[in-house]
């Protein structure tokens, strides 16, 4: 299109113009014509809705999912229960009516402390609980009495209970009264909807994973409400839909005697099933009872789960890193054997140090080892072998190889907020420290990692996921502890398939000779003690991971402070020839992995593969003390 | 001395613009004061912050802000390729730019960029405009267009790709190319449907049939509908509608403040507001056909008729004749970013009409 003159394209635009203001006004006048529609034609209508508002749309709260164990033993589960509710906009007086009421329903002074939390995390006219589980004569007593009490009533509630207690309260969560945090949840999956009437939210565990799954369809009712807002008529009725129910692959007795083994001792532990990733136990201790959070914990309850040195809210098996100590040794020697550093036959002289530099690395054996091979070098965990081994290799190999069976990353399990740990690398000291004498790595520093000390920092789940990976001969899954979800409904199960994360390729004669040094170890190494007279051969590797650099100084296990004594570790699976079960115990300052973690592994692998049921207590491992690491 | 302070503050400013427009933030005063009293300070503060931005915007020569239309493009476009890389991500959606101390919305200022763009290059092609300047034009108008929608933002996509088409349109795009393209657009609808999001899909069905998720997805728009239609001829009175007042009517001060504005002051309250648009709109076409050159021109009409496009497609969704898209009521819903905006564009006209032609050709 050309023009021959300004004054011709000017025309044109005038034109345009002309065109988009006829448009503009004939959308007004469409506009204009819709409200017309409303407001004078249909306002009769509209306005008889607007009056039917006052019919209010009631929610119908569905029942959550249970959890269950593999063999239907119920974790999480709901009951019902009258609680007085009171919404504040249609009290006058608060204070008064509280007063009325406590006349003749047990209203503790922490039940108005918690009604006043309540009151301030929540809307003036949502109906807040002041009493839960009344009993059938205080309901009674209530009713009578109700036409003296606006904005006053009771309602049938369904409440979280687990029936165990504190048991595996790291796996299931808790449930919690819902906060601005979950709102943001539920906005992000467009569930506003199905979230109305919802008072609680899956706070931590399994509860707060699959809180989508487990939450269920919102009903609800159409009801016709007097002036004073109590329902007068039910016009309409949609039913809720039930949340699914979640199958777990853990197995409850297991889990169970995991718990039993620790004793009051604090620590974690993670059994899997190493061909499908399945969680058949998960401990952290101490751990907590999830009831206390349903009903909104109070503040005596949170004050001393949340500052008890203890910890209990923390899940170690997920959020504590621990460096793993001599647990590392056959994954560097298996690093060492895939990256052609080292054959298995070829032996170094340990003449109980490693100079380096300066600087002297001690092995724990006074005049070392003698003669080592790489068999040696684990089954009586030699730490001369590694300092020379991880000088050879260099950190980078290292963490690549480290890297590649998740150790320092996430595994993925369906439990959110799982820590990360610590791989060290040259790029990971750069990232990690500001200053730039500090992002240096020093080759010293490598020697230390070697032995799994140093930087080194990994999470239970994160070492239990790598031993299982052994155990399957290279093949990695993702730890998980749903087996799969049930739909009340139809009662249609979908299973949560076993994810193979990758196959790492390993030479499976590489991995043959590790298997067969794991097995040594608890035949003729720091693991016989634990496993004398056990009916299956198993394979292991202990582990001692030091709490604090005593500088030089001796090791000396009574005289040193218990939070200053040293983790014990152990991974392990067994039996030996066909893993039906992979493991990893830490014991928080329980001195050597061969004498407070290995027990625990026993008595898991003993009812695991035997049924054989832990006689008493603990075995005493004075006994042990032989043993190095 | 403060009569000449005075004088020169008022220069720039044209009246009758600033009449329109003053009346609309008055309206947008009284429905606040009703929808939300507890936000009526920060939306003063938005006020002053907006006229400001106009005033100095006013002073800014047509020539000038000519001369920085790409590199405000380009800087635009490559904010929203940012935000795709980087971007923060609320209610699922990636639209903010976190600078650390600021959050910003890149999309927003494509609003304005883009009508500035397009006109510059059709200023510079005046001499002969060929269809394949019309082309380039749409890929300049495209690329962010695509960006916008990926975030994903269908409301800010549709104002700024209906800036950029209103500069094409207005610089002469053939009819036979409109009707074309419309025919193809028809044609392509079925296949734009399968690519659009889940919730927009969701938006428009619940247009068709609203009373089917009567507590989740379509209780937006009936409860909106509700309140429009029971405030009658006269309307309940201001601070007296009930859909508004008991919190029937969801984000009641922003996106559906007009259904809160209709509820209370009814239809002659409609009225009022309409022609008040109307009459914004015609004097922004009346400076667009009095401008200097080729580019004051298309960029006067083209920010006039989004300011209409603003207003059609609120009151459009707020009634339920159009999808629920999340574009504010010009000038009067809540959100200092949008107000800035429009009254960035209205500050633009000021100046397109401080320097127009003196003496028609």
């Amino acid at each position: 299109m050309e023009f021959k003159n300004p004054q011709e394209h000017l025309e044109q635009f005038n034109r345009r113009v002309a065109v988009a203001g006829a448009i503009v006004l004939s959308c007004f006048v469409l506009l204009f014509g819709r409200l017309v529609w409303l407001q004078v034609i249909q306002h009769d209508y509209y306005q008889t809705r607007a009056e039917d508002n006052r019919i209010s749309l009631v929610p119908i709260t569905p029942i959550r999912g249970l959890i269950v164990d593999r063999q239907g033993e119920v974790l999480a589960r709901n009951y019902s229960a009258y609680t007085l509710e009171i919404t504040p906009s249609q009290v006058p007086d608060l204070e008064t009516t509280i007063d009325g009421l406590a006349e003749f329903i047990d209203i503790q002074p922490k039940d108005r402390r918690r009604f006043k939390k309540l009151m301030e995390e929540n809307k003036r006219f949502e109906s807040l609980p002041i009493r839960t589980r009344l009993s059938d004569a205080e309901v009674a007593k209530f009713i009578a009495r109700r036409f003296r009490f606006t904005g006053v009533d009771i309602k049938a509630r369904l409440f979280r209970e687990y029936p165990r207690g504190a048991f595996a309260s790291h796996v299931t969560g808790y449930l919690g009264r819902v906060t601005e945090r979950d709102l943001g949840r539920i906005e992000a999956q467009e569930a506003e909807a199905n979230y109305r009437g919802t008072d609680h939210f899956g706070k931590s565990g399994l509860e707060q994973h699959y809180e989508f799954e487990l939450h269920g369809i919102t009903g609800f009712e159409k009801v016709e409400v007097d002036a004073a807002g109590r329902p007068v008529r039910t016009m309409a009725r949609t039913a809720p839909v039930p949340g699914n129910n979640l199958t777990l692959t853990l197995d409850v007795k297991l889990q169970e005697i995991a718990e039993e083994a620790f004793g009051d001792r604090r620590g974690a532990l993670v059994a899997i099933e190493p061909t499908t990733g399945g969680i058949l136990a998960l401990v952290s201790m101490p751990n907590y009872d999830p009831n206390l959070f349903v009903d909104g914990i109070n503040v005596a309850d949170w004050g001393e789960l949340n500052n008890s040195p203890e910890k209990p809210m923390v899940n170690r098996a997920l959020n504590g890193a621990y460096p793993p100590g001599s647990t590392f040794k056959p994954f560097m020697a298996l690093a060492a054997l895939e990256l052609g550093k080292r054959r298995p036959e070829q032996a170094i002289f340990d003449p109980g140090y490693f100079n380096f530099g300066s600087h002297t690395f001690r092995d724990d054996k006074k005049g070392g080892h003698g003669t080592v091979d790489m068999y040696k070098s684990i089954v009586q965990s030699c730490n001369t072998y590694y300092y020379h081994l991880a000088n050879d290799m260099g950190i980078d190999n290292i963490a690549a190889f480290m890297g590649s069976i998740g150790l320092g990353s996430r595994t993925g399990v369906d439990i959110e907020g799982e820590s990360e740990g610590v791989l060290p690398s040259q790029a990971w000291k750069k990232k990690r420290f500001k200053k730039v004498e500090q992002q240096k790595w020093f080759a010293g520093e490598t020697i230390s990692v070697g032995i799994g000390q140093g930087y080194n920092a990994y999470t239970p789940i994160q070492l239990a996921q790598a031993i299982a990976t052994v155990a399957n001969d290279g093949v990695m899954f993702r730890p998980h502890l749903v087996k799969h979800i049930t739909d009340t409904r139809t009662g249609k199960q979908t299973p949560i398939e076993p994810q193979p994360l990758k196959a790492l390729g390993w030479k499976q004669a590489n991995i043959d000779v590790i298997k067969r040094a794991l097995v040594g170890v608890n035949i003729e190494g720091t693991g016989t003690r634990a496993f004398a007279g056990a009916g299956y051969v198993s394979a292991g590797k202990t582990g001692t991971s030091q709490v604090y650099s005593l500088k030089g100084a001796e090791y000396k296990r009574q005289g040193t402070k218990e939070e200053l004594r040293d983790h014990s570790l152990y991974i392990a699976y067994a039996p030996a020839d066909k893993p039906a079960i992979a493991v990893a115990v830490l014991v928080e300052n329980g001195g050597f992995g061969s004498q407070a973690a290995a027990p625990i592994a026993r008595q898991v692998f003993d009812y695991y593969l035997l049924g054989k049921l832990p006689k008493g207590a603990a075995p005493a491992d004075e006994a042990a003390k032989e043993a190095d690491e | 001395m403060i009569r000449e302070l005075w004088q020169k503050l008022v220069a720039p400013i044209d009246g009758p613009l600033m009449g329109f427009t003053g009346l609309l933030l008055l309206v947008a005063l009284i429905a606040m004061a009703s929808a939300a009293p507890g936000r009526m300070m920060t939306h003063l503060a938005h006020i002053v912050v907006a006229l400001t931005v106009m005033r100095v915007v006013a002073q800014i020569p047509p020539q000038r802000l000519m001369s920085l239309a790409p590199a405000l493009y380009v800087f635009g476009v490559l904010l929203l390729v940012a935000v795709a890389l980087f971007g923060d991500v609320s209610k699922g959606a990636r639209r903010w730019l976190n600078l650390g101390f600021i959050r910003i919305q890149p999309s927003e200022l494509m609003k304005i960029a883009m009508p500035l763009m397009l006109a510059w290059y059709f200023q510079k092609h005046e001499a002969m405009l060929r269809l394949k300047d019309y082309a380039v034009a749409t890929v300049i108008l495209l690329i962010p267009v695509a960006l916008i929608i990926r975030q994903p933002d269908l409301g800010t996509s549709i104002l700024v790709f209906a800036a950029g088409f209103f500069v094409i349109f207005l610089a002469g795009l053939p009819w036979k190319v409109i009707i074309g393209l419309g025919a193809a657009a028809a044609a392509a609808a079925p296949f734009a449907w399968t690519m659009l999001h889940d919730y927009q899909r969701q938006r428009i069905l619940m247009l068709l049939d609203p009373e089917k998720d009567p507590l989740g997805k379509g209780f937006h728009i009936i409860q909106s509908t509700i309140a429009i239609g029971s405030g009658g001829i006269l309307g309940k009175g201001w601070g007296q509608g009930t859909q508004a007042q008991l919190e029937f009517i969801p984000e009641r001060h922003t996106d559906f403040i007009f259904a809160v504005y209709a509820e209370e002051l009814g239809l002659i309250g409609n009225l009022v507001l309409l022609v008040l648009y109307a009459l914004l709109i015609g004097r922004g076409l009346q400076i667009a056909v009095k401008a200097a050159n080729l580019f004051a021109r298309l960029v006067a009409g083209a920010i006039t008729l989004i300011f209409f496009t603003y207003a059609f497609v609120n009151v459009g969704m707020v009634s339920g004749i159009l999808p629920v898209v999340g574009v504010p009521l010009p000038f009067v819903s809540y959100g200092g970013t949008a107000l800035v905006t429009l009254m960035l564009g209205v500050g633009i006209l000021m100046s397109i009409h401080k320097n127009r032609m003196l003496v028609q050709k």
